[in-house]
């Protein structure tokens, strides 16, 4: 039995808004559906023609539980359209495209929207558990002299907010914040602080490259309510230079590591949607695919190295397809941070990794630096964690038709230890 | 057990609670007729004599309880005697209802109007259903009256005298949260809870909500003295007691004849019957039966439309837009510019947050307020309204490209203030499909749509931008394609006489407050500089080559000057953050009527050519077309109204004396003659 084709028709993303260290302009429903809006306007078919939506989210506010069914309904699909979150982590908009996949693979859907948005600037602020149980008992205490006794036991210690943000980006098992997992692959691979700087300008050049020729077209313009507009991703730094950068201190092991602000993704917002369709659906409404997913697989590996995940993921996938990664055209792989892309690198080219870690006869191969993130990544456009992975397959799609070549992997790596990789084909 | 009558249905339940349901035979909604009202009194004659334990009074219609009273019958009192016995009657009815000796609840699901209000209010309880279509109000001051059925009595029982009154001098509506924190209601229940809640009321009788102690402190004679004068100085500001008696009287009412509830019922009375045939209400009465008459236009054969599409995103797109949402609709709002498309949403939403208030309508409104930079919405809209400057080759050029994006079956509308319809479609494959949809600045207060139909237009399409602006709640006046169509047409000579008269030397403040005392809403100058002076230019520009209207020199030397109005800050008046100083002077109305007489009969000359030249069907639609496009004096009743007031044999003559000293701008329209036969004879 031949596998059925699914195909993505259209895609499409906000810009990606930078934190300024405060809530931005869109809550993570807002974003998603001020970005999809446009998308399902210039399609032949309506809102309410979908089968289902799909959102990855990490951390949706906390009155935007399961925040696909919010936004499809905001986006006036009826109420008649299922929908569901997922959550995996930095690779969750990529959960979301594979969940769809999975779907039109067994014929239960033939029209599906999915994505992902985060609003990261709005990460909760927290009561610490000191404060939430001296609540607790103010509330229950009931005489004036309860009540005296309560207050007198409020210490200043009480005030210090949980950071939302913060919790999310540390490992939950091992203690690790996502930024000391990278100085653990900068360790094992002797990868050098100016390699990583090197690393970060490069991104940035290439982001204001595509924005000087126009190769963002994916971006949908999005409004807030204050009269303000948004049509482009504002983390592109037109200065970044290896001098400024190497001024950037360590922020993840003080003082002594070399993970950097400067050489880590960027703290945003943002949503990106894909439209996902069947043969009969590509039939039913005449519509013109860009691309199809060919394959996707996951992979897990020891939390403290999560930065490697894009390559057990990519590997397990193309060595169940035969394939190399000779035969891949063009590449995005999430810069979670540039140590970690820099040790993807290394890792599939190193004989040893390969065959301690993956069980491979010899290295996997060399994944070409200017075929990787040709238009920047998440260190100059940012990583809002829901969408990125979105993000990256859509726009995969664009390179591959810019360039006129076929085959692309998307690829993430996922706090906790795994990762994610999508073989997608251009059609054109 | 259940009784029928033609507009009643009581029914006794297992618990003896008799359950009144009022459900107005040949009407979609409740008003209480003199019939509805006979019926009741027979009603509770009967409970009366055998009392339930409970009386429910519900309304049989979905949604809407009672809409108030009967307006075609006040039109039909020819003296005040008999007016005073309608009101005794309806009055009697009320107290019967309030007397009757079991516990009585109102279960409020939807509009409660007027007359409506004042049968909840003789209710012991009153619950309202929670939805935002439940709304309390005493409008009966719009039609130059006041509340008379107890209402000006009953609701001091239970609202603050301040917020009462308030409430009967404004006319204006309240929503159930004002209405349950002023104490007009009781509780607020969703569907599900409304019979429980008025079957717990009857069982249980909590105690009636009374006014406070405050409020009570209020209502003392010293008080009222006090803040009796105050109202009276609030209302001055709006209008004068010659044209508008009623919010007057109802300030007289409350101060000087607040005492026992008996004294009160019979001065409330008296003074709505004397109120009620003075020309003014007879003008607001009739002004009421125009809308009507209007809204009465639409059939419902079109489907309603979802998706509207505007295009521009100027302040009129960007407002209509944002009241085709506000009125459940969806709309791509088109514009090459995002900057503008930004501005427009803003004001949407400014807009939003005042009427809509809770946060989750308002996002749900925005949701439906969509920026549409590529004009993707073409393709999908049922309504595409076009909105972008007036410049007819920049419309043709527009309406050529999208014609082939858009539904076979959308309706394709121009917002033209000036252009006919005619010179739009020849770029249109199917020039039969354009029409004029033609709102007013500012869309979201001015009731008026015109209906602009060219000489090509399909009748089909007329129908159904006509049921269109009745879906969004406006009322559409079918004009004819002429320059100007008719609210603009009429407007403009009244405006370019302003001009002359300022440029002769006039004062400004003069000349407007002669306007407003006159009983226009706001001065004619103050109105060019609100709709922007190049606009204003613009439209006489066009309009004098149509008619020769003649452009004030003043006008284009101040577009020049970049004083364009209320925009830039400096036109005839000078507006800090789009507000004119307040302390602007009071002129002497001594110059008042030559002022009011050039500058009305313009109006009304142009009045008369528009009808000679059918640009409207009939008087009425002049009428209608005036009051609810410029706001023209309704206690006047309209331009036709008012000539047959004054009487059309002073008017020629006034206008024969300023043709002499203004030359040919006053020459009486041709017209007048062939409306009032008389002139004939006394023209030669």
């Amino acid at each position: 039995m031949t596998k059925p084709t699914v195909y993505i028709i259209d895609g499409c993303r906000s810009p990606f808004l930078k934190s300024q260290g405060r809530p931005g302009p869109f809550r993570a429903s807002d974003l998603a559906v001020s970005a999809a809006q446009p998308l399902l306007l210039r399609q032949p078919f309506g809102p309410e023609d979908l089968d289902e939506v799909i959102v990855g989210a990490v951390a949706p506010g906390a009155d935007e539980a399961n925040i696909a069914r919010i936004i499809a309904l905001r986006l006036g699909c009826g109420h008649r359209v299922p929908a569901w979150s997922v959550q995996r982590n930095c690779a969750s908009g990529m959960q979301a495209i594979d969940s769809a996949f999975t779907d039109l693979l067994l014929g239960r859907s033939n029209l599906v929207l999915a994505g992902g948005t985060e609003a990261m600037s709005h990460s909760p602020v927290l009561y610490n558990r000191h404060m939430v149980d001296w609540l607790a008992d103010m509330n229950r205490s009931k005489s004036a002299w309860q009540i005296i006794y309560t207050l007198a036991k409020l210490r200043p210690g009480f005030f210090v907010p949980v950071i939302g943000l913060l919790k999310g980006l540390a490992d939950p098992v091992i203690g690790l914040s996502m930024g000391q997992t990278a100085e653990n692959l900068v360790h094992r691979f002797g990868i050098t602080r100016a390699e990583m700087d090197n690393y970060a300008v490069t991104s940035h050049q290439r982001l204001m490259h595509a924005q000087k020729s126009k190769y963002l077209e994916e971006i949908e313009t999005i409004y807030d309510s204050k009269g303000n507009f948004y049509s482009q991703d504002d983390g592109a730094r037109p200065d970044s230079s290896l001098d400024k950068l190497a001024r950037l201190k360590p922020v993840f092991d003080k003082k002594f590591g070399s993970v950097t602000a400067g050489n880590s993704a960027q703290i945003t917002d943002g949503a990106a949607w894909v439209i996902l369709a069947s043969e009969a659906a590509v039939k039913k409404h005449n519509l013109s695919p860009i691309g199809r997913i060919i394959a996707s697989d996951w992979a897990a590996l020891d939390p403290a190295q999560m930065g490697l995940g894009p390559v057990h993921a990519t590997a397990a996938m193309l060595f169940k397809l035969n394939m190399s990664i000779a035969d891949i055209d063009y590449w995005e792989l999430n810069e979670a941070f540039a140590a970690q892309v820099l040790a993807c690198m290394a890792a599939c080219k190193d004989d040893k990794y390969c065959q301690t870690e993956l069980g491979l006869d010899k290295a996997f191969g060399e994944i070409p630096h200017e075929r990787l993130n040709v238009d920047g990544g998440a260190i100059s456009i940012g990583h809002p964690v829901g969408a990125s992975g979105a993000r990256i397959v859509h726009h995969l799609l664009k390179v591959l038709r810019r360039n006129h070549a076929k085959l692309g992997v998307a690829t993430l790596c996922i706090g906790g230890g795994q990762g994610g990789a999508m073989l997608v084909e251009s059609l054109q | 057990m259940s009784t029928q009558y033609l507009n009643w249905t009581v029914c006794h339940d297992n618990s003896n609670l008799a359950w009144l349901r009022l459900d107005v035979a040949g009407s979609r909604t409740n008003i209480l007729s003199e019939k509805v009202l006979g019926e009741l009194h027979q009603i509770l004659d009967q409970l009366a004599d055998k009392p339930p334990s409970g009386l429910v009074v519900i309304s049989g219609k979905g949604r809407g309880f009672i809409a108030g009273a009967d307006i075609n019958e006040f039109t039909e009192i020819p003296s005040s005697q008999q007016a005073l016995e309608k009101i005794r009657f309806g009055q009697g009815i009320m107290d019967q209802l309030d007397h009757l000796p079991c516990p009585t609840v109102a279960a409020i699901n939807g509009f409660c109007i007027g007359g409506g209000l004042e049968l909840a209010l003789a209710c012991d309880y009153r619950v309202a259903l929670d939805d935002p279509g439940t709304r309390f109000s005493f409008p009966e001051v719009k039609l130059g009256i006041h509340p008379g059925y107890g209402g000006t009595v009953r609701v001091l029982r239970h609202v603050n005298p301040l917020i009462a009154m308030d409430l009967m001098l404004t006319g204006r509506s309240i929503n159930t949260r004002r209405a349950n924190n002023i104490g007009l209601i009781d509780h607020i229940v969703p569907e599900r809870q409304m019979e429980n809640a008025a079957r717990q009321l009857l069982m249980s009788l909590p105690s009636k909500h009374r006014v406070s102690r405050f409020a009570r402190l209020l209502n003392s004679r010293p008080a009222r003295t006090v803040i009796a004068a105050r109202m009276r100085k609030q209302i001055a500001r709006k209008a004068q007691p010659e044209h508008y008696p009623a919010p007057y009287a109802m300030v007289w009412h409350w101060d000087k004849h607040y005492g026992t509830e008996e004294q009160m019922l019979q001065h409330e009375a008296s003074s709505v019957a004397k109120l009620s045939v003075t020309d003014t209400s007879r003008n607001l009465i009739r002004t009421f039966m125009l809308s009507k008459k209007l809204k009465s236009l639409a059939n419902n054969e079109s489907t309603p439309a979802r998706h509207v599409h505007v295009i521009g995103a100027g302040v009129m797109g960007g407002d209509i837009a944002a009241w085709c949402v506000h009125k459940g609709l969806t709309v791509t709002l088109q514009d090459i510019r995002p900057e503008s498309l930004a501005q427009a949403r803003m004001r949407a939403w400014k807009y939003f947050k005042k009427h809509l208030g809770n946060r989750l309508s308002i996002r749900s409104a925005m949701d439906r307020y969509i920026p549409d930079i590529q004009g993707n919405g073409l393709g999908k809209a049922d309504v595409i309204i076009e909105a972008v400057f007036e410049n007819r080759e920049a419309k043709q050029q527009l309406f050529a490209s999208i014609e082939p994006r858009i539904k076979s079956d959308a309706l394709l509308a121009t917002n033209t203030s000036s252009i006919e319809i005619e010179k739009l479609c020849d770029s249109l494959t199917d020039p039969q499909r354009l029409i004029g949809i033609h709102f007013f600045n500012p869309v979201t207060k001015m009731p008026l749509i015109e209906i602009v139909n060219g000489v090509h237009t399909d009748p089909e399409i007329r129908q159904r931008a006509i049921n269109f602006a009745r879906q969004i709640d406006k009322l559409p006046l079918p004009v004819k394609s002429a320059p100007g169509f008719l609210v603009n047409r009429i407007l403009t000579p009244y405006i370019v006489e302003a001009g002359l008269l300022r440029e002769a030397g006039t004062s400004v403040t003069a000349i407007d407050q002669a306007a407003t005392r006159f009983g226009m809403p706001m001065g004619p100058l103050e109105l060019a500089d609100t709709v922007g002076l190049d606009i204003g230019l613009h439209v006489a520009e066009c309009l004098d080559q149509a008619y020769g209207f003649g452009v004030p020199e003043s006008f284009r030397s101040m577009v020049q000057e970049g004083k364009l109005g209320r925009k830039s800050g400096q036109g005839f008046y000078t507006w800090k953050q789009g507000k004119k100083p307040s302390n602007a002077r009071r002129s002497s109305n001594g110059d008042d009527e030559t002022i009011q007489d050039r500058l009305v009969l313009r109006i009304l000359n142009e009045s008369i050519a528009c009808l000679r030249e059918k640009i409207v069907a009939d008087k009425d639609f002049l009428d209608a077309g005036i009051i609810f496009g410029t706001g023209f004096a309704p206690f006047r009743g309209g331009p036709m109204q008012y000539i047959d007031s004054r009487g059309a044999m002073t008017l020629l003559e006034t206008l024969g004396t300023l043709q002499k000293q203004f030359g040919g701008r006053f020459k009486p329209d041709l017209g007048w003659e062939e409306l009032y036969p008389e002139f004939r004879s006394a023209g030669d």
